[in-house]
């Protein structure tokens, strides 16, 4: 800060100078920031497409059927047309209508599951690392015993019985799976952090349980606490898709999983309608990358061995 | 040294019974609470066959006597828990009279051949090429390929699966579509049935493969770059030892033991991918299966094959843990003292 008055100017300097403090926070990584804006790309795609698209286009019927994306030709030698820019389905509902409604909602059921999962497990983990004893015990036990059931196979048993589900229901569900491994997470940390210098420190100047669990310990596990939300967010998306691709999951409201499921049972890869099941894959993908990326950024930044290395 | 000691081993069981039973008991449950009533889905399927159904009170209360869903709800669950011990959860409702069990057997081996030639493939590249992105030794393009070939691995294995199946099935028809092997081959241990049902394995292990590796590359680089500051790396390399030898016997061996614990952690989600790639490569294992119970509605086959996979999970991670203080000696449970 101070040393720029004598600093060399040549260009080579000046930018190494600036990698350097770029490095130096490590929350701006190139890392993190490449997957937040692969997601930040995905929500501006639902927010703004809402106002520039006619989303009337879902419905079935709504739309010739099986038409191309612009640019290319389908098996009856039909061009596209820029009415249906990324094409139609064999339901005629037009692919960017449907991805337009149907991405941001994976991405919801994903961040809401997680959130929920998260608040519980940050409870049940401060409360077994601090109270120990018998509740110690059986969170531990729970979480051991949660860790092992996929989520899927209960979730499946609960959607065929229930059929339709919303996606704020399909969320909670999904939620109910999710508290382990943030649980197991903190209350590793919380013991390992109770015998640090700084907590007994606070303890010893008289300072509160809560204060204690939240002002001097919580701050310190932020790096630990978004990776493990970023991780629960991709197996909440994964679950969600998978039963949407069953077809099981929301059947009113568009989703990807469930326009996969669709181009699949329609035999959509034998008749070559790539843009069907694939569009809907791609931006699954997209946004599976984007949420590895900014968990690897947040690994850099809780573990500084690995930034020596990228 | 390697000695289980008993309240270890006692925890363990008892984590692997609450797992089972908690399973079970929410599978059970979960469609009691449901306003669908199992023997009316049987009287519908038996009016659409028919076109109409004469009797249809006395009929539903006989459905209900043989399901047992007429008896007071302790004793189904009683009963339930019974037949769930021994692999009994009654016939299956779409291909009636079949027991559940029966159709589970046949689909079983496909599935576990598949999870397990997935699985030691993947296990073996994965953590192969997460110790060579560390070392120092291997080639600038290595270190600059696999991070980038990671990327793809955040995927889930439906997606790379239908991605394959479009590319080497449909467009270039190298491989099947469909199916565990061709129609035209008669199962059996012979070299035409074995040579088919690689072919038509081949697509889906690779579209788990492929997704999965990276998982065990990032954590085996983690490991690798704490094993490599080690001091007794640092005297092997100054022993001359090559430099081959050091990465194989002294490095990954080391590094490779927690990426065994991590593999408990991991099953659940592995087996549910694979449930799924087996959906859309129709593949005839439990994944099948499950989707065609689905459709027809066939209660007990979907909780057969639930309750089915999550034993076999839980019982993985149980293995995983009993045999996990032989091989890693570094590792002392809690009351052995």
């Amino acid at each position: 800060m101070t040393s720029t008055d004598q600093s060399p100017q040549t260009r080579a300097d000046r930018a190494t100078a600036k990698r350097m403090r770029r490095f130096d926070n490590p929350w701006l990584n190139p890392k993190l920031i490449w997957g937040a804006s692969l997601l930040l790309f995905i929500i501006a795609l639902g927010i703004l497409g809402r106002f520039v698209w006619n989303l009337d286009l879902v419905f079935t019927g709504s739309t010739p059927l099986k038409l191309p994306p612009v640019g290319f030709e389908n098996l009856r030698r039909q061009e596209g047309v820029w009415d249906y820019p990324l094409g139609t389905d064999g339901g005629g509902r037009d692919i960017l209508a449907l991805i337009i409604m149907g991405a941001p909602n994976s991405l919801f059921v994903g961040m809401l599951a997680s959130l929920i999962g998260m608040s519980v497990g940050i409870t049940l983990g401060f409360t077994a690392g601090f109270v120990g004893g018998r509740t110690d015990d059986t969170i531990r036990i729970l979480s051991d015993v949660m860790i092992t059931i996929p989520p899927l196979l209960i979730l499946v048993v609960f959607q065929a019985a229930y059929g339709d589900v919303s996606l704020t229901m399909m969320a909670l569900l999904i939620a109910c799976f999710v508290w382990q491994s943030p649980t197991r997470l903190i209350r590793a940390q919380v013991l390992s952090m109770r015998t640090s210098g700084y907590v007994q420190m606070a303890q010893l100047s008289g300072a509160s349980t809560p204060h204690i669990m939240f002002r001097e310990m919580l701050p310190n596990l932020v790096p630990y606490l978004f990776g493990s939300f970023i991780a629960n967010v991709t197996t909440s998306i994964v679950t969600a898709v998978g039963l949407e691709v069953l077809g099981l999951g929301p059947q009113r409201i568009p989703t990807l999983g469930r326009t996969i499921y669709e181009a699949i049972n329609a035999g959509a890869l034998i008749q070559n309608l790539w843009w069907w099941w694939g569009i809907p894959t791609l931006l699954l993908a997209v946004m599976f990358i984007g949420l590895l990326l900014i968990n690897l950024g947040l690994d850099e930044i809780s573990n500084p061995r690995l930034r020596k290395l990228s | 040294m390697g000695r289980i000691p008993r309240s270890y081993l006692i925890n363990r069981v008892i984590t692997l019974l609450l797992t089972v039973w908690i399973a079970a008991t929410l599978i059970w449950i979960i469609p009691r609470l449901s306003p669908v009533d199992p023997a009316e889905i049987a009287l519908g399927r038996m009016a659409a066959g028919a076109g109409s159904v004469a009797n249809a009170d006395e009929i539903l209360a006989q459905l209900r006597a043989s399901m047992g869903i007429d008896q007071p709800l302790l004793i189904q669950y009683l009963k339930y828990l019974g037949g769930a011990l021994t692999f009994d959860f009654g016939l299956s409702t779409a291909s009636f009279p079949t027991p559940v069990s029966q159709l589970i057997a046949s689909a079983l081996p496909w599935t576990l051949g598949l999870m397990i030639l997935s699985l030691v493939i993947t296990f073996v590249i994965g953590n192969l090429l997460g110790a060579l992105m560390v070392w120092e030794r291997s080639p600038n393009l290595v270190k600059v390929a696999i991070p980038a070939a990671m990327v793809f691995t955040s995927i889930p294995p439906i997606l790379s699966g239908l991605l394959l199946m479009w590319v080497f099935s449909a467009q270039l028809q190298w491989f099947p579509l469909t199916g565990a092997y061709g129609l035209t081959v008669e199962p059996g241990w012979t070299w035409s049935f074995v040579q088919s049902v690689l072919h038509h394995g081949f697509l889906p292990a690779v579209s788990i493969v492929i997704v999965t590796f990276g998982f065990w590359a990032l954590g085996m680089r983690g490991l690798m770059i704490t094993v490599q500051g080690e001091d007794y790396v640092k005297l092997a390399e100054a022993k001359g030892l090559r430099p081959r030898y050091i990465l194989y016997r002294y490095m990954i061996r080391n590094a490779i033991l927690p990426q065994i614990t991590a593999f408990a952690l991991k099953i659940g989600l592995l087996v549910a991918g694979q449930v799924l790639v087996e959906r859309i490569f129709a593949y005839n294992g439990m994944g099948k299966l499950l989707y065609d119970a689905i459709l027809d509605q066939d209660f007990p086959v979907i909780q057969g094959i639930s309750y089915v996979i999550i034993l076999m999970t839980a019982v993985s991670v149980f293995l995983v843990d009993l045999i996990y203080p032989f091989i890693d000696p570094r590792i002392r449970h809690e009351g052995d003292t």
